[in-house]
């Protein structure tokens, strides 16, 4: 490979939003006929460095050269002109379009001025023929499966005589199978010459197809190397870091040890729990007082069993039982009936209500437990809110102001208030600490110790490593949609070991005894 | 900055500034035109002029629009209050038309509480469709808006039914404390929804479930009951606004009985400052959008002009309301005029949430 | 594995369902037509068909244009209004003495220009289509009375050749001139639909309009050009409704909207966007005109009967929408 000449390089490459560095100094380089995987966790800047590439944003610092030359696309539609085309993770179809014409919409052949759709259905069927796929053309897009929709959008992309081609996360909802297929498109384009953009969160796809991996972290380049030389467990290390930065310095406290703490019935205790398409068959259980940490890549089935453990998604198999008794978690509301709270990682979206005031978004789901007819009375609002709002320290402490104006860190806190003031005996918090600043990660964090000795259960996910190791007493590690191993972290638990089972899934033996 | 200026800024940012001001340009451009404008005489123990007038006329319009400031601030909508208006109004009617002593109080009730449990059924019927079936609101209720003309007019079998009756006359007509009676109905179910949704905990729900409705899911709020809630609120606020426009004239027209009241109910929220998106709602501010509107639908009047003209200046208001309240025109000229510095810049994760990727 | 193994249905129930609110309007139809023929017996005679679409002309064409809007998923509350405006200016425009040629060319101006202007609000001020059209057809209403409170009558020669003149066959059956231009709008806006890249946008668009703006449509140009194009059909259908009744009427039309809304939704096409065509539109106005027609013939029923019955198609059509799931979003 390293006979020919780039096809694409990226030098260089800053870009800053308003008090986040998002990509700073980053090289990147794509060959003719590789496919490339580009890695990272969230927030490293993966979708950033796409986004420039494609003209989404412009770039503060640095130089993009397509061929021999320097480009500075104003965005998807340039891009693709020039033969970098995007595949997006959300099929970006019309369902209820053909897939003859979701491939030619924009630029139909027409004559005389009218659409000639013979000339389209037959360029359609040459198209997928060349990407081995036999299906009917004039149907709509929605009459098929993901993957023939993820193909379909290829098929788009390609067809503008691409040279590039970015894949952003195509098999995220694809199964096996389907995977299987897309890859073989894929080694088939390679083998055309086109270049191929990567972007997955599974590891062994990455180790099936790439030839060439590029690891960022925290928006900075951590290498490029050929996937032959980078073992999974470096790839690992590489992407999460071993940075064992400010957060270190939370003082350590004596803890409960998990052997007494696993004395009782358990507060919840799962089995075989699953849900097709979202996470594997896992048990697990949760006693009072413990912390138990998720650990796992992004896209991983964290948060799918987070939501399975909430009944925000409902199970399709499994058992769970609350105290010793059988129960049932089909929606949100049995679950906080448990006692159960929930503060989601899509906190925009899944957590805060933005019109609303601080006061309101904490007390809603308490309000809502009781019924609206039982309005918590204004003085016991304005105590649950200061005692609070003084216990997270969320800046501005003003109760009355809308909680879109805080900053995401302080709107954080609001949603864990909203769960703590319900006083619940089971805690999920995924990714609680993303995006916040240090010092109110820190907070969150020692407020976890402070809760977990008071008696709460917490289930704690988080993609930093350190932090699971640090606050749980015991660790259950997810892979690809399965959770492949039960971890007591003891002195013989440690980042390399977790990193070693995320990256090989070991220890599944271990995890099902 | 000056003190005075963040004042006035202060002033000016109120959400109830630009309602307010409208109506007070609108009240002095009529006293200029015509300097009687705002005199009130008593005759007879009762207050009379121009502004009572515009206070009893608005009535049937603020109770409409109450309802209707529910339904959107769960991010809904409701085209059928007129038709709703048009049923329970030709039933009340029909009712008290057949009765031997149309001047009986208790019949009367009998008459209202027949209409208006006729209304919760429609009110019921609009909340299943949205709630249960999941239709998007302004189709569902489109559906009622179409057919319950039909009913309407099924019900008082195309005439107009003209009725003799005191005690229904004296809910549009009546007077109570000097003042017309049809004010305090007004003002009693506003103060009463007010109480319903501001004493309770029913007013933050709504918003939380028009704000963000999985978020609400996940806090554990049961929002297709609250849905259903307010479609029946509206239906019942509609109904009573049917008994005062049909008791003003004292017949009931299935045709005419309450048309275009959704409308200029939708208007008087959107002035009102509640957004169609759905999320916080302003009862305060709806009561000044539909006095806004009947103020203009007046001085109109007054003004010689038939009241179909009225609809162009009525254009105008909407459109100038709804462009002063485009986030999308406030960023393109906002800005530039008031020279106010520009908002503060978006976080990088909401400029990831509005780039599709 | 083989490729045909990832469809997830089999090919043969893909067709019916996307045709399927167009099949039912048309079975409802043909029951409907064949409950007239058994009950009555000059319902059988094909001018009832013809004065069908005599009656419907102007409401067909109107219909078409707001088929395009439905399409996008969106909504123009403002068409009666602007085909009574145009039978307005028509009138008072003849009145005042001017040519016919010219009367008729500004009058077919105004409702595309209202219908651009209102498209350019819903997209560079980002206000829902459903206020600005409101305010579209409060405007539009308030010209009508503006221009005059009374009906406006018109005697001006091109426009009562227009009106009178027919079209048949040696046995006495005939159409008029609205017919034909209805028919005209209706097979220039099929072929729009079917083979331009704006009538694909417009299909594009109402599926999922996030992709197709990345997909490099122009969102914002065929949007504006769909109410241009409601505008224009209005216009249209304003000229066909002065033709039909010689006069410019302030108060006409009112309400129309909603039938026309009614006649798209009855016709097939899904008030959410992307999915639907312009001879389901056709079917809907037909099956509103023999709804008309039957309760006309039947003579006990009262005309107030023709709303609930529309009301309960749409019911049923929405529902039956719901059921196949042709919400795509």
């Amino acid at each position: 490979m390293t006979d020919s000449r780039p096809v694409l390089t990226m030098t260089g490459i800053s870009k800053s939003f308003p008090g986040v560095r998002a990509l700073h100094d980053v090289d990147f380089r794509l060959f003719p006929g590789e496919v490339h995987a580009l890695m990272g966790e969230n927030g490293a800047g993966k979708s950033t460095l796409i986004k420039v590439l494609t003209g989404v944003y412009g770039i503060d610092e640095g130089v993009i050269i397509l061929g021999d030359e320097q480009v500075a696309f104003s965005g998807p539609m340039q891009a693709a002109g020039a033969g970098v085309s995007t595949v997006y993770q959300e099929v970006n179809l019309c369902p209820n379009l053909s897939v003859a014409e979701n491939i030619f919409i924009g630029r139909e052949p027409r004559r005389f001025g009218a659409v000639h759709w013979a000339e389209v259905r037959r360029r359609a069927r040459a198209l997928l023929t060349r990407l081995d796929l036999d299906i009917d053309v004039t149907a709509p897009v929605a009459s098929y499966s993901l993957a023939v929709q993820q193909m379909v959008a290829i098929a788009r992309a390609i067809d503008v005589r691409a040279q590039v081609l970015i894949l952003d996360e195509p098999t995220s909802s694809l199964d096996a199978g389907e995977v299987e297929q897309l890859f073989r498109i894929m080694r088939q384009l390679r083998d055309e010459g086109i270049a191929i953009l990567f972007v997955t969160h599974f590891l062994d796809q990455v180790y099936r197809i790439a030839d060439r991996i590029t690891v960022l972290r925290n928006g900075t380049l951590v290498g490029e190397y050929p996937t032959a030389e980078l073992p999974q467990l470096a790839l690992v290390e590489k992407m999460i870091g071993k940075d064992l930065d400010v957060l270190e310095r939370i003082e350590e406290q004596p803890r409960p040890e998990l052997a007494t703490l696993e004395e009782g019935t358990p507060f919840v205790e799962v089995s075989q729990l699953s849900r097709r398409g979202a996470v594997a068959p896992f048990s697990l259980t949760i006693h009072a007082g413990e912390v138990v940490g998720l650990a796992g890549l992004l896209g991983s089935g964290r948060t799918e069993v987070a939501r399975l453990f909430f009944g925000a998604d409902r199970a399709d198999h499994g058992d769970v039982a609350v105290s010793g008794e059988p129960a049932s978690l089909r929606n949100p509301v049995q679950a906080i009936n448990q006692g159960i709270g929930f503060c989601s990682e899509n906190r925009r979206a899944e957590g805060i209500i933005p019109d609303l005031t601080v006061r309101e978004n904490m007390i809603l789901a308490m309000q809502a437990a009781r019924g609206w007819l039982r309005r918590i009375p204004r003085r016991r609002q304005d105590e649950l809110v200061d005692k609070y709002i003084k216990a997270l320290s969320i800046r501005p402490a003003n109760p009355d102001m809308p909680v879109r104006n805080l900053s995401g860190g302080n709107q954080q806190k609001v949603l864990l208030a909203r769960w703590l003031i319900t006083e619940p005996r089971l805690l999920i918090l995924d990714e609680p600490t993303r995006g916040i600043d240090i010092g109110a990660k820190a907070e969150i964090q020692k407020l976890v110790v402070q809760l977990s000795d008071g008696g709460m259960a917490v289930l704690f996910i988080s993609a930093e490593l350190e932090e699971v190791l640090r606050l749980s007493h015991k660790i259950a590690v997810m892979r690809d949609r399965e959770m492949v191993a039960h971890l007591v972290n003891d002195d013989t638990v440690d980042a390399d070991r977790v990193m070693q089972t995320i990256a090989t899934g070991t220890q599944r033996e271990e995890a099902n005894q | 900055m000056s003190d005075a200026n963040l004042r006035l800024r202060t002033l000016v940012g109120h959400r109830l500034f630009w309602p307010v001001a409208v109506l007070v340009a609108m009240l002095a451009a009529n006293t200029i035109y015509r300097p009687g404008f705002l005199a009130i005489e008593v005759n007879n123990g009762h207050l009379y002029g121009t502004p009572i007038d515009i206070l009893r006329l608005s009535a049937p319009l603020i109770l409409v629009a109450l309802g209707m400031t529910l339904v959107i601030s769960t991010g809904g909508i409701d085209l059928s209050v007129g038709s709703i208006c048009a049923i329970s109004g030709a039933i009340a009617c029909l009712y008290i038309s057949e009765a031997p002593d149309q001047n009986n109080l208790g019949m009367v009730f009998t008459a209202l509480a027949m209409a208006l449990g006729v209304a919760l059924v429609l009110g019921a019927w609009n909340g299943v469709l949205v709630s249960i079936i999941g239709i998007q609101p302004i189709i569902a209720t489109l559906i009622l808006m179409v057919a319950g003309r039909g009913l309407a007019q099924l019900i008082t079998e195309g005439q107009i039914i003209t009725i003799n009756s005191g005690p229904y006359r004296a809910i549009g007509l009546g007077h109570f404390l000097t003042l017309p009676l049809a004010i305090f109905i007004a003002l009693g179910a506003a103060l009463l929804i007010a109480a319903f949704t501001r004493r309770t905990a029913l007013g933050m729900i709504v918003e939380s479930v028009g704000g963000n409705r999985e978020a609400s899911r996940l806090a554990g709020i049961r929002s297709g009951r609250v849905v259903f809630l307010v479609y029946v609120v509206s239906a019942a606020c509609a109904a009573i606004a049917g008994f005062m426009i049909t008791a003003n004239v004292s017949s009931a027209d299935g045709n005419a009985a309450g048309l275009w009241v959704e409308l200029d109910a939708i208007l008087a929220v959107v002035i009102g400052g509640t957004s169609l998106a759905g999320g916080r709602f302003y009862l305060s501010g709806t009561i000044l959008g539909a006095l806004i509107i009947q103020t203009l639908t007046t001085s109109v009047y007054a003004m010689n002009i038939s009241p179909q003209t009225a609809l162009l200046f009525k254009a105008v208001v909407v459109i100038a309301v709804c462009l002063i309240q485009a986030p999308a025109f406030r960023a393109k000229f906002g800005r530039r005029r008031r020279g106010t510095p520009p908002p503060p810049a978006p976080s990088p994760q909401r400029q990831k949430e509005e780039v599709p990727a | 594995m083989s490729v045909s193994s990832l469809t997830t249905r089999p090919s043969w129930a893909k067709l019916p369902r996307r045709q399927m609110p167009v099949l039912a309007t048309l079975a409802l139809l043909l029951v409907m037509y064949g409950i007239g023929v058994s009950q009555y017996q000059a319902f059988s005679n094909v001018q009832v068909i013809f004065n069908i679409f005599i009656d419907n002309g102007f409401l067909l064409v109107i219909a078409v244009g707001m088929t395009f809007v439905i399409l996008t998923g969106g909504i123009d509350l403002s068409v009666g209004s602007v085909a009574a405006m145009t039978a307005m200016v028509s009138a008072w425009l003849l009145q005042s003495g001017l040519p016919a040629l010219l009367v008729l060319v500004i009058a077919l101006l105004i409702g595309p220009l209202l219908g651009f202007l209102m498209g350019c609000a819903i997209h560079f001020f980002d206000i829902q289509p459903f206020i600005v059209t409101l305010a579209g057809m409060f405007f539009a209403r308030g010209m009508c009375t503006f221009i005059s409170n009374a009906s406006i009558p018109i005697t001006d020669g091109f426009w009562t050749t227009m009106s009178q003149y027919r079209i048949g066959d040696p046995r006495g059956n005939f159409v008029s001139v609205s017919v034909i231009v209805a028919f005209v709008v209706v097979l220039v806006a099929a072929y729009v639909l079917a083979y331009t890249r704006l009538g694909r946008n417009v299909y594009a668009i109402g599926g999922n309009p996030q992709s197709a703006l990345l997909m490099g449509l122009p969102l914002g140009r065929t949007r504006i050009a769909v109410y241009t194009i409601s505008g224009l059909c209005a216009a249209i259908g304003g000229i066909l409704l002065s033709f039909y009744t010689l006069s410019g009427a302030p108060l006409i039309a009112v309400g129309m909207e909603l039938d026309v809304i009614a006649a798209v939704v009855i016709g097939g096409t899904v008030l959410t966007g992307g999915s639907g065509y312009v001879f389901g539109t056709v079917l809907g106005v037909l099956v509103l005109g023999v709804i008309q027609t039957l309760i006309t013939f039947d003579g006990s029923l009262n005309s107030w009967w023709t709303k609930i019955v529309i009301g309960g198609l749409l019911f049923a059509f929405i529902l039956l929408q719901r059921l196949i799931g042709i919400r795509y979003k």
